[in-house]
């Protein structure tokens, strides 16, 4: 047996022991552990699950193992991956903290900011929000106005960050803010870790057209931030930005590995499909509405394409050993924008069904979809805007003059 | 299932790609179709190709091929698509060696398919009767006189069918659909020109009253459908890596443009309404790479879902070629519209290699079908 055909034995064995029954079944939608000091578990399995995952390093499978990672190569985790896949289990943490800080933490951060910080978004113990667009600098992210100014051992930091996910419950904030001149706007940019529980920190939830406040915006006055919480060198943070949003992409590469897997397995059936034959004429398993049902078929097409293409990407990548290529780009665009026409779809094919806000005359799955429907209006958005990433690939990968 | 080329691939790939660069650039297309050349194709260049071994990817080693398979004769597909270079490879080393290896008795397999290998057998598949493409055949027929068969009909858009000297004939025969192998100067066949926008050889053919003898019944009579499917199949996922080839080579020809042509003092590729656009297709086209591969790849590994990933790659590179070959013209602006540039050449392609074998929309049908809606 090789290696690999063992570690898989064994990993499927330890998953059938450790995963709780509850974590074997679908996600629901109050189900998902973010972790934190003030993490609140909707059923005692995700906190088993958590725990168990995170003591082997698996919640962070690919990360050092002195950090509390658990050391696994490309292989390995692709293993780990389809085994949590074949058996059913939950993710056991959401966390900007996995996906976003931390890759960059272990590339630009020092040693003690690494064994402070990362075996913590490991555990789940600390959840992480990011303090990137400002009320002025949307876009245009580095005409950032957020000052640090320095004061003996410590930076005191005046100014607003908005658009901050999930502020209000998180318990540190990772952050750009300026520490040098305003021009050129991007040298004078440092990137600082900031506790929010203190009083110069304040968070205020934003509600949004889907009637939800999954946002914030984040006052700062006069926070205290000690200097040893400055990662990387001084006026050099937009670096550290620069690398984060690779991360970014890199895990949303790797997260669309387990679309493929659905996708490419025969007579699968399609969501869409499914869901519009409840509202729409049918004849013989057919939609009848011709016009719709291509515009189905164009959807799960362009669905199924998407996913061929992370996997492909995330297979070069391993190739070549040198990270994801130039082609993520595309990913957060492509993404985001097919997405609201998924669910621009939905609404065709459910009619006035799809339009409701509350009461008893729309199901709980349908009030779902109208909310979630509003919430995709922030996709192409959030993140560097669809026409920011037009912009990137003009410039970055087609080299088109500026 | 992989995504990445293989070695053989890659290797195909490089050959191919010098060759094409080096013999056949789009000034061979357009002497091949200003020559008047009727075959549309040129002979001496279709020697070398099988030469380096191009014509025999899809046929066994025994019958002197190389056997390399449909991801093999992709990537040279698709490097030949990307200069328009017209050779019988698709229809002759594709469909008929198809056909031939899945159905042929042993002696037809060995007297066409070291034919087909060496470059002296070109073939073509009679299969479309009408201007759309319909995956059953109803119009020829194939009615049974003693020992052999009789053949009335006409078939459409034939690739090939002007000069192909082996035509395999699609009919209905009395419980299903049957083949049959004719030589193009035999008596009851009558070969008409169907001169294409592309400039490409193409034909209808009118069977009256052909004769066809027992030994050239291509499979079992009644039973050919479930492998003219399949043939079909891997028909539409070679010519989607030849829609790439020219997909991807339109859009560079259009990015190359846009950081040439100035207007207003700056280059025109400075302009955003034209960097968006010229962004969505690069994007578009990283999708195609993904769907053309997991095709081609899709047979060799046995897959269950090959017609859905089939229809997938066709109908996706159908429209992204659409599109590439539509914006380019626009952004080329005048010259676009002038037979000088090549970009015209790739709009004409683009339009028939679409409808060969089913376009977007019936692709998209057939999987919303295999998907149950």
């Amino acid at each position: 047996m090789t290696d690999l055909a063992l570690f898989r034995e064994e990993t499927r064995d330890w998953l059938e022991t450790n995963c709780p029954p509850e974590m074997k079944k679908p996600m629901t939608p109050h189900g998902m552990t973010w972790g934190g000091r003030n993490c609140k578990f909707s059923h005692p399995d995700q906190e088993l699950w958590l725990k168990r995952l995170g003591e082997k390093g698996w919640t962070a499978p690919t990360w050092p193992k002195e950090y509390g990672g658990g050391g696994l190569n490309y292989d390995e985790n692709k293993v780990l991956a389809e085994e949590m896949a074949n058996l059913g289990t939950r993710m056991p943490l959401a966390s900007f903290g996995l996906w976003m800080l931390g890759p960059a933490l272990l590339e630009y951060a020092s040693e003690e900011q690494k064994m402070e910080h990362i075996p913590k978004i490991i555990k789940g113990e600390v959840r992480w929000c990011q303090g990137y667009s400002e009320p002025g600098s949307g876009s245009d992210l580095a005409s950032l106005k957020t000052k640090a100014v320095e004061d003996g051992e410590n930076y005191i930091v005046n100014g607003q960050k908005v658009w901050t996910s999930y502020a209000n419950e998180c318990d540190m904030i990772f952050t750009l803010v300026r520490t040098g001149a305003q021009e050129p706007k991007h040298e004078g940019i440092s990137f600082l870790l900031i506790d929010m529980d203190q009083p110069g920190v304040e968070t205020k939830p934003i509600k949004l057209i889907s009637g939800a406040s999954p946002f914030c915006e984040t006052f700062f006055t006069d926070a205290v931030v000690p200097k040893k919480n400055l990662v990387h060198k001084l006026n050099k943070g937009w670096d550290v930005a620069k690398n984060l949003l690779q991360h970014e992409r890199k895990m949303l590469a790797s997260m669309g590995l387990g679309g493929s897997k659905a996708a490419g397995k025969g007579k699968t059936g399609s969501g869409l499909a499914t869901l519009s034959k409840k509202y729409v004429e049918v004849k013989k398993d057919k939609i009848v509405d011709e016009g719709l049902r291509q515009k189905i078929a164009k959807c799960d097409m362009n669905s199924h394409a998407f996913s061929l293409t992370l996997k492909r990407v995330s297979e070069e990548a391993k190739n070549s050993n040198n990270g994801p290529s130039a082609a993520t780009s595309i990913f957060k665009l492509y993404g985001s924008e097919h997405n609201k026409q998924k669910y621009e779809i939905m609404l065709e094919a459910m009619g006035s069904q799809a339009l409701g806000w509350d009461g008893g005359e729309f199901g709980p799955e349908e009030l779902a979809i109208t909310r979630e429907w509003l919430r995709t209006k922030a996709n192409s958005i959030e993140g560097g805007t669809s026409e920011v990433q037009l912009n990137v690939i003009s410039k970055r990968v087609l080299d088109l003059p500026q | 299932m992989s995504l990445v080329l293989s070695e053989t691939a890659s290797f195909l790939q490089d050959q191919t790609q010098r060759f094409a660069r080096e013999k056949t650039p789009t000034s061979h297309f357009r002497s091949v179709r200003d020559s008047e050349n009727p075959e549309c194709f040129d002979r001496e260049i279709w020697k070398q190709m099988a030469e380096q071994g191009l014509s025999g990817i899809l046929i066994p080693e025994e019958y002197g091929g190389s056997n390399f398979g449909l991801s093999g004769i992709g990537v040279v597909l698709q490097e030949l698509g990307r200069t328009l270079t017209p050779s019988p490879l698709f229809a002759t080393a594709v469909l008929g060696a198809s056909l031939i290896s899945k159905l042929g008795t042993d002696e037809q397999k060995k007297k066409y398919l070291p034919e087909i290998a060496n470059g002296n057998l070109t073939c073509c598949f009679a299969f479309e009767e009408g201007p759309r493409h319909n995956p059953k055949v109803s119009e020829v027929t194939a009615e049974k006189k003693g020992e052999k068969f009789l053949i009335n009909g006409k078939k459409c858009f034939v690739v090939d069918g002007g000069f192909a000297d082996l035509i395999i004939i699609a009919a209905k025969s009395s419980k299903g659909t049957s083949l049959f192998l004719a030589q193009k100067d035999s008596k009851g066949i009558k070969v008409k020109e169907a001169k294409m926008v592309d400039s490409r050889n193409s034909a209808n053919i009118l069977f009256t009253d052909l004769e066809i003898n027992s030994e050239n019944v291509l499979g079992e009579i009644d039973n050919a459908q479930d492998t003219i499917e399949e043939v079909l199949d891997i028909a539409r996922a070679a010519i989607s890596a030849e829609m790439l080839g020219g997909a991807l080579e339109a859009f560079e020809i259009t990015v190359n443009y846009l950081k040439e042509r100035e207007q207003f003092g700056v280059k025109i590729g400075s302009f955003q309404a034209l960097q968006h656009r010229a962004a969505n297709m690069f994007t578009e086209l990283e999708l195609c790479k993904s769907c053309v591969l997991e095709s081609l790849s899709c047979f060799e590994e046995k897959s269950n879902d090959v017609p859905r990933i089939v229809s997938l790659a066709k109908a996706k590179v159908g429209e992204t070629f659409h599109l590439i070959s539509n914006e380019g013209v626009q952004m080329h602006g005048g010259v676009g519209v002038t037979d000088e540039y090549d970009i015209g050449l790739y709009l004409k392609r683009a339009r028939v290699a679409e409808q060969i074998f089913g376009n977007s929309e019936f692709h998209r049908n057939r999987y919303a079908e295999l998907t149950g809606y």
